[in-house]
C-alpha cells in the first residue's frame, strides 16, 4: 500500500515540477506581463538578463559584506537599486516622493514571489525637495559618477 | 527482556473518543489564529513588552517541554533501571515524550518574531548560545525516542531496545540541563544566573512528567476498559510524591541560597513578600496547591488509597507547575535589572520599576493550544499504531517483585 | 614550558597585528594605530570604537542625545511606552545613602565580551571587528533571548509595523535593534549622533567618541585624565561604553 502511496507522490511532485516548466500562459490570457519602468541611468551595474537572474544573489552577498564587514557604497547596494529605480506612485505619500516598490512589485507579484526587504528597509528614494533644473542635473551626474565607480570597483 | 504483552491500537470510534479529537483540533486551530492575530499585528497586541521580553507562551512552552523529558521517565525506568512492571507502558511513555515536546516546541516558534525564518534557525548557528545548543538537543530527542519506539514495536529490534533507552534517558537529562540553562545561565537578571536551575529542572521534569502520564494513562484506561491494576497505579503514586517532595526540596535551597547573600534580598523580598501576583503565585500556586496539597494527598493514610485523589494531586502538580513557571519565567523578568546597585533609578524606559504584565487571550489559547497539540498527537497515535497493552492487570505486571499489596478505593 | 611561552608569545603578537610598534629605547615603544581597513575591504580590530560619557557634565533635565538618535535612526514609536523601542534613554540616579543625584544617557555598552552575541541561536547578534554590537536583522528571527542575557537592558523588540525607517537604519517588525553607535556615520568617518549633538546642541560636551586602541585619540586621552567606571564593571564584559563621575 505505501508503494503506491509513494508512486503518487512523486507523480504530484511530477506535475508541480512540470506546470511550473510550462511556459506562461500566453499574452491576452489572464495575468498581463510586468514592465518595471526603466531606470534612469544609461545601464545598471550588470547585464539586464544577469540582472533579472541574479540579483537577489548579488543584494545577499553585498548585505553580508555590509552589515558584518562596514563595506558601504559598493558595486551592488539595495541603495543604488532605490537611487536609479524607485519611480512616484500615487500610492506612496500621494506621490511626492520616489519609492522601488513599484519596480520590485511589477515582477514580483507577477511571479508570486515574496518581496520582504521593504518590511524593514524604506523603499522611498532621499531626493532632495524643490532642485533647480540646475541642481537636478548635477545629482543625475553625480549619480552616474557614483555609478560608473561601483561597476569599476565590481570589475 | 523480551516483552510478551500483546500491544493494540485503540478502536477509537465512540462518541468520546472523537468528541475529545474534535475538541483538540479546535484547540489547536484556535491557537493557530491566535498566532497568527499576534505574528500580523505584531507582539505589541500581546501582553509582552520591552520589559517582559517572554510571556504565556514561554510558560507554556517551557512546561511543555520540561515535561515532556520528565514523560519519558516510566519507559526509562523499564528499559534502564529494569523494572519490568513499567514495561508495558514503555511504548506510552515514549510517545508522550515526543507529543508534549512537539506542542511545546510549537507553541515557542509560533511566538517567535519572525516564525517565517524558522529556516534560519535551522541553517544559521552560533555553536556558543545553549538555545542552539538546544534545537540540538530537541531533534536529536524525537529522533532518539522515535529509535527507541521502533526498537520496542518492532520484535526483531527488541533486543537493542534497552541501549536505546539508556541513550535516550542520558539524552533527556542532557536535554532538561539544557532547558534549565537557558536560565540558569542568564548572568544580567538576579532571579536566574544559578547552577542550581539546571538540576532543579531535571527534578521538575520528573513530576510534571510523571503527573502528565498518569493523568493520559488513567483517562485511556477508562475509555477504553484496560484494566489498570492497583499495583502499577501504587507505583507511579509513589513515584510522584517522591518526585514532588523533591521538587520542594531544589526550590528550597534556590531561595536559601539567595536568601544568604545581601545582594540577592531586593529579589528574594520581591518574590516572596512583595511581589503582588507573584508572591501570590509562588505561595498558594507553587507551594501549596503544586507541592503541598499533593503531598497531604498521596502521603496521607487517609487520602493516599484513592483513585481520585491521584487524579486529584497528578492536576495539581500540572496546576503547580504552571504557576511555577510563570513565577520564574515571568517575575524573574519583572523584577528589574540591578544596573545601578546603591543608586534608586528612574527612566523613560521602566528603569527600577517591577514591570506589569498581564497575559492577553491570544497568549493564552496559544499555550492551552501546544497542550491540545500534544494530546491530539496522542489520541491519533495510539488509535494509528500499537502503543497500549492490552491488559494492565497486577497478575500481567507482576514481575517477581514483592509487589505492592496496597489495593486503591475509587 | 618553552611551548607555554611560545603559545602566549604568539597571541601576544597577534594581538598586536595592525599596530606598528617602534623601538625607541630599550623599553620604551611607540605604537601608533595602523590603518583601519584597507581600502574597500572590511573593518578590522585595529580600532576599538568607544564611548566616554562624562556625567559631571550631564544634566537631569537634557535629552538632546536622546532625541538626536531618534531622529538620526527613525525609531520613532506609537506612543505606547512599554512597547515602543528605546535605543538610548536617560537614566537618572539618586544615592540610596547620601541622595546625591546623577544622570546619565545608557544605550548599547558595546561590551568586548558580550552576552547577547553569546546567547543568540542564529549569529544574528554580533560584534563587528571595530567593536561595535550589531544586529543582523536579515537573520534574527525574533527569540528575544539577547534582550534576556543584556544586563542593560539596552535592546528593544519591534513590536509593530515600521514606517518611515531612515535609510542607513532599517527597522521591522519582529526583529530586535538596538544603538548601531551610527555604524553609518562612523563608517563614513563621522561621529555619533548622541556625541554630536551634546556638543553641538547641547553645548555640554558630556559625550567623546574614539578610538580606544589609540592612544592619542580623544576618548583615550580623557580615559587616561579621568577615572572611568563601567556600569556593572562586575560582569567583566569591557564595555565599549564608560562613564565618569558616578
Amino acid at each position: 500500500m505505501w508503494r503506491s502511496t509513494g508512486f503518487l507522490s512523486i507523480l504530484a511532485l511530477a506535475m508541480v515540477l512540470l506546470a511550473g516548466a510550462v511556459p506562461p500562459a500566453a499574452a491576452g490570457d489572464g495575468v498581463p506581463l510586468p514592465h518595471p519602468a526603466k531606470g534612469k541611468g544609461l545601464q545598471c551595474v550588470e547585464p539586464v538578463d544577469a540582472m533579472r537572474r541574479y540579483h537577489m544573489k548579488y543584494l545577499m552577498h553585498q548585505r553580508d559584506d555590509t552589515v558584518h564587514g562596514g563595506i558601504r557604497g559598493a558595486k551592488y547596494s539595495l541603495q543604488g537599486c532605490i537611487d536609479c529605480h524607485a519611480v512616484a506612485d500615487p500610492k506612496v505619500m500621494n506621490g511626492e516622493k520616489r519609492t522601488l516598490k513599484p519596480f520590485c512589485g511589477a515582477c514580483h507579484e507577477y511571479a508570486g514571489v515574496t518581496l520582504d526587504c521593504f518590511q524593514c528597509h524604506s523603499p522611498v528614494a532621499e531626493d532632495k525637495p524643490n532642485l533647480s533644473q540646475a541642481d537636478a542635473q548635477a545629482v543625475r551626474e553625480a549619480h552616474q559618477q557614483a555609478l560608473k565607480s561601483r561597476i569599476q570597483q565590481g570589475n | 527482556m523480551i516483552d510478551q504483552t500483546t500491544y493494540r491500537p485503540i478502536e477509537g470510534r465512540s462518541t468520546e473518543y472523537l468528541t475529545l479529537v474534535g475538541w483538540l483540533g479546535l484547540m489547536v486551530l484556535a491557537a493557530l489564529g491566535s498566532a497568527y492575530y499576534m505574528e500580523h499585528n505584531g507582539h505589541w497586541v500581546t501582553g509582552m513588552s520591552n520589559q517582559v521580553i517572554w510571556g504565556t507562551p514561554h510558560v507554556f512552552a517551557v512546561f511543555l517541554i520540561v515535561a515532556a523529558s520528565g514523560a519519558l521517565n516510566v519507559a526509562s525506568i523499564a528499559s534502564v533501571f529494569g523494572k519490568k512492571a513499567y514495561k508495558p507502558l514503555s511504548r506510552l511513555s515514549a510517545l508522550l515524550a515526543v507529543a508534549l515536546l512537539a506542542g511545546g516546541l510549537a507553541v515557542l516558534v509560533l511566538d517567535l518574531g519572525r516564525p517565517d525564518r524558522l529556516i534560519v534557525a535551522m541553517t544559521t548557528y552560533n555553536f556558543k548560545s545553549i538555545f542552539a545548543w538546544n534545537i540540538y538537543l530537541y531533534t536529536g530527542f524525537f529522533v532518539i525516542v522515535a529509535v527507541y519506539l521502533w526498537m520496542m514495536m518492532e520484535r526483531r529490534m527488541q533486543k537493542y531496545s534497552s541501549t536505546a533507552g539508556l541513550v535516550a534517558f542520558v539524552w533527556r537529562l542532557i536535554l532538561t540541563t539544557g532547558t534549565g540553562s537557558i536560565f540558569g545561565f542568564l548572568v544580567a537578571r538576579q532571579a536566574y544566573d544559578a547552577a542550581i536551575l539546571a538540576p532543579t529542572f531535571i527534578v521538575l521534569s520528573f513530576a510534571y512528567g510523571l503527573a502528565i502520564f498518569l493523568l493520559v494513562i488513567m483517562t485511556v484506561c477508562r475509555g477504553t476498559g484496560i484494566c489498570l491494576g492497583d499495583a502499577l497505579l501504587v507505583r507511579l503514586r509513589n513515584l510522584l510524591r517522591l518526585f514532588v517532595v523533591s521538587s520542594l526540596y531544589f526550590v528550597a535551597v534556590y531561595h536559601l541560597t539567595n536568601l544568604y547573600g545581601t545582594e540577592n534580598h531586593g529579589v528574594e523580598k520581591f518574590l516572596l513578600v512583595s511581589g503582588g501576583i507573584y508572591t501570590g503565585l509562588f505561595w498558594v500556586g507553587q507551594v501549596i496547591v503544586g507541592y503541598l496539597v499533593p503531598m497531604g494527598l498521596l502521603y496521607h493514610p487517609a487520602t493516599r488509597g484513592s483513585r481520585t485523589n491521584i487524579v486529584l494531586a497528578s492536576v495539581l502538580v500540572i496546576v503547580g507547575g504552571l504557576c511555577q513557571m510563570y513565577v520564574t519565567i515571568i517575575a524573574g523578568q519583572a523584577f528589574p535589572l540591578n544596573m545601578f546597585p546603591g543608586y534608586d533609578v528612574s527612566s523613560s524606559f521602566f528603569d527600577g520599576v517591577v514591570a506589569a504584565y498581564s497575559p492577553s487571550l491570544p497568549e493564552v489559547v496559544l499555550g492551552l493550544g501546544g497542550m491540545a497539540l500534544a494530546m491530539a498527537i496522542v489520541a491519533v497515535a495510539i488509535k494509528v499504531l500499537p502503543f497500549l497493552p492490552d491488559d494492565l492487570s497486577d497478575k500481567k505486571a507482576g514481575d517477581g517483585e514483592d509487589a505492592d499489596a496496597e489495593v486503591l478505593g475509587a | 614550558m618553552s611551548t607555554c611561552t611560545d603559545t602566549t608569545r604568539r597571541r601576544f603578537l597577534a594581538g598586536a597585528a595592525g599596530l606598528a610598534a617602534t623601538t625607541l629605547a630599550p623599553g620604551v615603544m611607540l605604537i601608533t594605530a595602523g590603518p583601519a581597513r584597507a581600502a574597500g575591504g572590511p573593518v578590522t580590530n585595529a580600532r576599538r570604537w568607544g564611548l566616554l560619557i562624562d556625567t559631571t557634565k550631564c544634566d537631569a533635565g537634557c535629552d538632546d542625545c536622546v532625541v538626536a538618535c531618534r531622529t538620526e535612526n527613525g525609531w520613532q514609536g506609537h506612543d505606547r511606552p512599554a512597547t515602543d523601542s528605546q535605543w538610548i534613554r536617560k537614566v537618572d540616579l539618586t544615592d540610596q545613602v547620601t541622595g546625591a543625584k546623577t544622570s546619565l544617557p545608557v544605550m548599547c555598552q558595546h561590551c568586548e565580551t558580550p552576552p547577547c552575541v553569546d546567547v543568540c541561536p542564529t549569529g544574528a547578534s554580533f560584534k563587528r571587528a571595530d567593536g561595535i554590537v550589531l544586529v543582523d536583522k536579515h537573520i534574527c528571527i525574533g527569540c528575544r533571548y539577547c534582550m534576556m542575557a543584556c544586563p542593560y537592558k539596552a535592546r528593544s523588540f519591534v513590536h509593530e509595523t515600521t514606517h518611515g525607517q531612515k535609510p542607513h537604519a532599517p527597522r521591522g517588525k519582529g526583529t530586535v535593534e538596538a544603538c548601531t553607535l551610527c555604524v553609518h556615520r562612523v563608517d563614513a568617518g563621522g561621529t555619533p549622533a548622541c556625541v554630536e549633538a551634546c556638543a553641538e546642541k547641547a553645548g555640554r560636551e558630556a559625550m567623546v567618541f574614539g578610538d580606544l586602541n589609540d592612544p592619542n585619540s580623544d576618548i583615550s586621552k580623557v580615559a587616561g585624565r579621568l577615572v572611568a567606571t563601567r556600569i556593572r564593571a562586575d560582569l567583566g564584559l569591557n564595555q565599549g561604553v564608560l562613564y565618569h563621575g558616578f
